[in-house]
């Protein structure tokens, strides 16, 4: 998603003087492209974060649409208070965009892993916090948040390769949506995890069980009316998300089944401690219960529970 | 609306008095330590009267816990009634002891130090930009430099030469539990700035006259940053407050109150 990002953002500044790019020293093969094309609104800050951020409001307050650039745990935790008392408590249109959550940069380690991002941002007010599950879809998502005059936190995948069947782009501000249908229970994505619970699906299929799968991009806005919607036709759901299993999409919709009274049982498949070892994405995925195997075996698991 | 005033560090400091007293707060020590710059800058220095004029000169103050001498300021301005600075610390009020950017004339709400320079710096990039000749005056404390984040943007400013950007350093020697020296020694603090490519200038912070000549040597270069290292003295213009930390938190009795008030109608006129 990271090369979606940057084509889109050249295709937005090409009509759009206001956007700046800016990068805390990353994005090496990805954000030549920007700044060869607009050197004067492209700007390298140094390894500096928190001035990053400080310089974007500034910006921003200016009349100018940034987009701050980083690995997602750098551009999200190191400035948060600069977030938080910056464009959200300004509401200014400043775009954080983080790439490589979860365990994207695998043996990378801990300190890359972006674990908690999207729980911190679902926490300030009027920050727009998205998080595509594949290359067309992050390109619908950042064009329309474009227009958005207060603040968004973007979670983009490091990879382009991947590619969620029948999302087709689709993407709506605080919609979800539905790429596969079935009877027996729900499961409910955010991000590149988005693959395995893909992965997930057709493995429950081959064990006779029929999941839908609905992918949840827009976190806040927050799906309120599609979510209860759907939570309402299953008995089941299983939320699936490369994040501490508190603070994101497993809260958000365990929160939407106990404000609205909703009979379903939930499920999360989340990342509930440190690792324990380093090792690549499909690694770390693994021992977390986070691959498409293990996202199975908890449904499974849990519809034998339920049907007992 | 209000009318505008002359506006003399003298009637910004009377305000800080009157009004830390009717609201029962303190910082009063921070705010006197600021009234002389506070007064020359929007007397003088900065081109703000339109707070909506795109091409005016922001001011930021950083070190936010003096915002009763930038609500003074205002209101001597003519951009704040009498009855409105009267809401400080109010329930319901736009007049918080930090700046709240809700209150027209405030471009940003400080009170976590360490982040109003790299605002400033935003604006004064953004400016470049655009090809505004306005500048970013941003007033930090001495303290404030403890802060990574503003060395961060001091960095950043350097080496892109925001020669729009010019910060202001109320060095009065203080901080919260005790002298800058004895808990995190900044000296030599115009050094540090001019080794990431700042133009430093010394002056006296409580001297209308040397801060005029400063700020005036100030706009004949425009090749870098520039840091106004501004020597005063907590509590300045209350004698028994003058250099003493715990009236960074204090609020004042009623005897404290007619004997501040005293002096500050005994001082002289500027």
């Amino acid at each position: 998603m990271r090369r979606a990002f940057v084509k889109t953002l050249l295709e937005l500044a090409e009509h759009d003087r206001r956007i700046v790019l800016m990068t805390a020293d990353l994005g090496f093969m990805v954000l030549e492209q920007f700044a060869e094309k607009y050197p004067s609104r492209f700007f390298n800050v140094g390894v500096a974060e928190a001035n990053m951020v400080g310089l974007a409001t500034g910006l921003a307050a200016c009349g100018y649409v940034p987009y701050v650039y980083s690995i997602a745990t750098f551009a999200s935790l190191r400035p948060y208070e600069q977030i938080r008392n910056g464009p959200v408590l300004h509401g200014l249109p400043v775009r954080i965009v983080g790439t490589g959550g979860g365990f994207e940069y695998g043996a990378a380690g801990f300190t890359h892993h972006a674990l908690e991002d999207l729980g911190v941002a679902r926490l300030q007010p009027g920050l727009t916090v998205l998080a595509p599950a594949d290359h067309a879809q992050a390109v619908s998502a950042l064009r329309t948040a474009h227009s958005l005059p207060g603040p968004v936190y973007f979670r983009i995948g490091k990879r382009d390769d991947y590619v969620i069947p029948g999302l087709e782009g689709r993407f709506r501000l605080g919609g979800v949506e539905t790429v596969r249908t079935g009877k027996d229970l729900l499961l409910l994505s955010i991000g590149s995890i988005t693959t395995e619970a893909v992965a997930a699906s057709q493995a429950l299929s081959r064990e006779g069980f029929e999941a839908a799968l609905a992918v949840v991009s827009s976190l806040r806005p927050a799906p309120l009316g599609d979510l209860a919607n759907l939570l309402k036709q299953f008995p089941l759901v299983v939320t699936v998300e490369e994040h501490f299993v508190d603070g994101g999409l497993g809260s958000m919709v365990a929160e939407i089944i106990a404000e609205r009274t909703i009979p379903c049982r939930l499920v999360r498949c989340g990342i509930r401690s440190i690792p324990e070892a380093c090792g690549g994405e499909s690694y770390l995925r693994e021992a977390a219960g986070l691959s498409s195997r293990r996202i199975m075996e908890s449904a499974v698991k849990a519809l034998g529970e339920f049907s007992l | 609306m209000s009318v505008q005033q002359t506006i003399t560090a003298r009637a910004i400091r009377r305000l800080i008095i009157e009004e830390s007293k009717r609201a029962n707060v303190g910082h009063i020590g921070s705010a006197l330590s600021i009234a002389d710059i506070i007064a020359f800058l929007f007397r003088s220095e900065l081109n703000f009267s339109d707070p909506e004029d795109p091409s005016r000169d922001r001011f930021i103050l950083s070190k936010g816990h003096a915002a009763l001498a930038l609500y003074a300021a205002l209101h001597l301005k003519g951009l704040l009634t009498r009855d409105e600075l009267a809401t400080y610390c109010a329930d319901g009020t736009l007049l918080g002891v930090h700046p709240e950017h809700r209150l027209s004339g405030i471009e940003f709400s400080t009170g976590s130090l360490g982040h109003g320079l790299s605002f400033g710096a935003g604006v004064a990039l953004a400016s470049r930009l655009s090809g505004l000749k306005n500048r970013a005056f941003v007033l930090v404390s001495d303290a404030e430099c403890n802060e990574g984040s503003l060395w961060e943007t001091v960095m950043f400013a350097g080496h892109h030469k925001l020669s729009n950007l010019v910060a202001v350093v109320d060095d009065n020697g203080q901080q919260a539990l005790g002298p800058t020296k004895s808990i995190v020694d900044l000296r030599p603090l115009g050094e540090k700035w001019a080794t990431f490519g700042w133009r430093v200038f010394d002056t006296d912070g409580h001297d209308a006259g040397r801060l005029k000549d400063t700020f005036r040597r100030l706009r004949d270069w425009d090749d870098k940053p520039s840091v106004v290292i501004a020597s005063t003295v907590s509590g300045k213009g209350v004698s028994f407050m003058e250099g003493k930390v715990e009236w960074h938190y204090m609020p004042l009795s009623d005897h404290q109150y007619g004997l501040a008030m005293k002096e500050l109608e005994e001082a002289p006129e500027e």
